[in-house]
């Protein structure tokens, strides 16, 4: 906090200074804001102030140089909001979410992948079916605030859905919500599983059964893609589509691709985490309200993701943020390579510590806090508007755990 | 049947005829609230709410919100965003607002002196209201020194102007009937302004109000009833001139100054920064006409010394009054509230003005559309227009 070095001279000055924001304030404003009367206080108040009691100025003016330095005085306050632990002080959302309400918790959603079950085709391919359905649900999404979403399996994001490289894919998709919905795969497929209207977009209480192979394998995306597309994109309808390479496809780069296959020896030392840079629109005004990574606002500051640093990271990171064109990653204390879209098993980034995504834009993350000291590196999007609406997080780094 | 054969029936009769309709009410009313018919209306939309800033206080404990509910139902404050930004905060008394209900935020946020700050209040259905702060300053305390300032503002307001006009009273007794009229008129032109200003500023204060204090009405009606209130008092003997028409004319600028100190000290309140010294003369100057138009309908009287003195405190000081209020207790529709009072009561001023006007000409059509009465007239307005526009930016 600076010294206060006031003379009445200064309170003068400062007296005056805002007076002239003032007065700009209310030509841009208009007349409609500037009424005669706030006009004639300002003239009054400056007259009293400056001009005929200058000490009574001074008190005026000092309260609030100090003031707006003093606010750590607020933590001593009993009925401050509970903080519990965060580092973030008081820029923070009050209260907690009940993930146990919500039926899915943004922390176990970091790791649960659904795999959906499989059958060997007669040509002896691998057929995965997964089992979606569309569900209308009120969802909390931030500390007692609700949000009536439309939903995949009655979560948001959606499962993530998980498959391999050249595996026959068959999506059973129910729509028992209250309007028409669709599943629209990024990914290769043909025309009649588009999911878009005569390809899969069904009405509420119909089924539909997408069928296509598994590729490109990489990071992808699947969302509704009923109209309005903005409208039933930001209630919810989307997740991430994971297929993992297949090593036998990809001699040069086998160990790289085995690592990505869920399940494998390889994979087995990674610490593999979801996350889907979200947003929304409370309000539905067009423009969001609450940022997060896997829908609640905040929900990895109140519970940071606890990472055990002998193991290296990989994230699949998808943005599906409406109305913003993009959306950021930003790691603190350390740098992380970067595959666009998850298709390459080379990174199409090296070292860097902060990646951005358009709409619908995806990839993989690859870091390592091995030589790390233990404690919290915190995690956000770098568009500083959207961290402090909700989007950030720790990891909470120490040794040797696990492995 | 006539009013006779009505009131030659048994005062049973009488009562029963009475009872019946109030009784039918009360039951249609139990009904509608047991049965609820209307529930078959219910389309499941969320309900409507509602949420007003009253009051804004700014300090080293960052920024405290009077909030006031105004919707279909109880509301729930779920998150507190500045600068978008969610901060945290307390609710007192908290839970969820009740319709009608007013409760205080109160948000330990680093403002910034001079700067503005935007507050988004998110309910638990995520409907936002948004509350700006144009310019931050610490909003003054309400100590000794800070009233005994408001009282000079107050002074210089309203005390100031009306002694200045009164002063006039010397040079205006020597005027013949045209220069009576002229005063007259003037007094009415300039009241003729005062009410379209106060009842504008009245009707934009009543929009920053709750919307369940029913902003326009309130105004209008509030206007309507002191009219006729003060009209009904001031005709209780006779009609009003000379002294007594002074007084009254004094009351009435008095109740629009305190409406406009009310105003005053709520935006004193929340913190308005000051532009200059050149308002406070414009302003003066601008309201000195009030002290001539309370000269004018004394000049055929002989008023003691006592009568000018309580004649400056009846019209100034309520200004000092409402600078207190406004900066102790600010509420918009209380503002509202006590301009449209003081609007009704200038029109009733004006009527009597008029009305005196008319009796001190033998032929009133013919002085009606004198040049001195059309000129007192078109000039009041016109000096007040421009000495209003003088200190308006
Ligand atoms: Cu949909």
């Amino acid at each position: 906090m600076p010294a206060q070095t006031e003379k009445p001279s200064h309170a003068a000055e400062s007296a005056v200074a805002p007076a002239q924001r003032d007065a700009r304030q209310a030509v841009a404003a208009g007349p409609a804001s500037a009424s005669r009367r706030a006009l004639l206080v300002g003239g009054l108040v400056a007259a009293g102030g400056a001009a005929v009691v200058a000490r009574q100025a001074q008190a005026q003016t000092a309260p609030a140089a100090t003031g707006a330095g003093n606010m750590a005085d607020m933590a001593a306050d009993p009925y401050a909001a509970d903080t519990g632990g965060m580092m973030s002080g008081n820029m923070t959302m009050v209260g907690r979410v009940d993930h146990a309400r919500n039926g899915f918790d943004p922390t176990a959603m970091l790791t649960d992948w659904d795999t959906g079950r499989t059958e060997i085709l007669p040509d002896g391919r691998t057929l995965r079916i997964f089992e979606v359905d569309a569900i209308d649900m009120e969802i909390e999404i931030a500390p007692g605030v609700f949000f009536p979403a439309w939903t995949f399996n009655g979560r948001v994001p959606g499962p993530a859905l998980r498959a391999k490289e050249g595996e026959r894919l068959r999506i059973i998709f129910r729509n028992l919500g209250s309007h028409p919905h669709s599943m629209h795969f990024h990914g290769i497929h043909s025309a009649r599983m588009d999911g878009i209207t005569g390809a899969g977009l069904i009405g509420p209480g119909e089924e539909f059964v997408y069928e296509f192979d598994a590729k490109p394998f990489g990071c992808h995306l699947y969302h509704c893609h009923a109209l309005p597309l903005k409208r039933h994109m930001h209630k919810g309808m989307y997740g991430l589509f994971v297929v993992d390479p297949d090593p036998a496809l990809h001699p040069e780069f086998a160990d790289v691709a085995a690592s990505r296959v869920l399940g494998s020896p390889e994979n087995a030392q990674w610490q593999e985490l979801a996350m889907v840079m979200n947003a929304f629109d409370t309000n539905f005004d067009g423009a969001n309200e609450v940022y997060a990574v896997n829908t609640i606002g905040m929900a990895f500051m109140n519970a940071p993701i606890k990472i055990d640093k002998s193991r290296p990271v990989r994230i699949y990171l998808m943005n599906a943020t409406e109305f913003d064109p993009i959306n950021s990653f930003h790691l603190h204390g350390n740098f992380f390579d970067y595959f666009d879209t998850g298709s390459q098993l080379v990174p199409t980034l090296r070292t860097v510590d902060v990646i951005m995504q358009c709409q619908a834009q995806r990839g993989i993350l690859e870091f390592s806090f091995a030589d790390h000291e233990d404690g919290l590196y915190m995690f956000h999007a770098h568009q500083a508007e959207f961290t402090e609406l909700g989007w950030m997080g720790f990891f909470d780094v120490s040794g040797g755990r696990g492995e | 049947m006539t009013s006779e054969n009505q009131l030659r029936r048994p005062p049973f009769i009488r009562l029963m005829l009475l009872l019946l309709p109030l009784a039918t009410m009360l039951g249609a009313f139990v009904w509608i609230a047991a049965l609820d018919p209307l529930r078959s209306f219910n389309n499941g939309a969320p309900p409507v709410e509602a949420l007003t800033v009253e009051r804004t206080i700014i300090d080293a404990n960052g920024i405290a919100l009077k909030l006031r509910a105004g919707g279909s139902a109880p509301m729930v404050i779920a998150q507190v965003a500045v600068d978008d930004a969610y901060w945290s905060f307390t609710q007192d008394p908290a839970g969820p607002i009740a319709r009608g209900n007013a409760v205080w935020v109160q948000i330990p946020y680093p403002w910034v002196l001079g700067e503005a700050h935007n507050i988004t209040l998110l309910t638990n259905t995520g409907m936002t209201f948004a509350h700006e702060i144009a310019v931050a300053v610490a909003t003054p305390k309400p100590s000794g020194p800070q009233l005994r300032l408001q009282a000079i503002i107050g002074a210089i307001v309203g005390l100031l102007p009306v002694a200045l006009g009164l002063m006039f009273y010397p040079a205006m007794r020597g005027v013949g009937q045209g220069g009576m009229n002229f005063l007259l008129a003037l007094t009415v032109g300039l009241l003729g302004f005062l009410l379209l200003d106060t009842v504008s500023e009245a009707l934009e204060q009543s929009a920053g109000a709750a919307a369940l204090f029913q902003g326009s009405a309130m105004v209008w009606l509030a206007a309507l009833a002191s009219f006729l209130m003060l009209m009904a008092i001031g005709r209780w003997r006779g009609n009003p001139e000379g002294i007594a028409l002074a007084f009254y004319i004094a009351l009435g600028i008095g109740i629009h100054n305190f409406g406009e100190g009310l105003a005053i000290g709520g935006a004193f309140a929340a913190g308005s920064a000051g532009l200059g010294t050149f308002l406070v003369l414009g302003f003066a100057l601008h309201n000195v006409t009030e002290g001539i138009g309370i000269a004018a309908p004394m000049l055929r009287a002989r008023p003691k010394l006592w009568t000018f003195a309580a004649l400056t405190l009846l019209a100034g000081s309520p200004a000092i009054f409402g600078m207190w209020m406004g900066s102790l207790a600010y509420a918009p529709q209380w503002s509202a509230l006590a301009l449209a009072v003081g609007a009704g009561a200038i029109l009733q001023v004006m009527v009597e003005v008029t009305a005196y006007l008319l009796r001190q000409n033998a032929k009133w059509q013919v002085a009606l559309m004198s040049p001195p009465v059309l000129g007192g007239f078109l000039g009041g307005l016109a000096f007040m227009y421009a000495t209003a526009a003088l200190i308006k930016i």
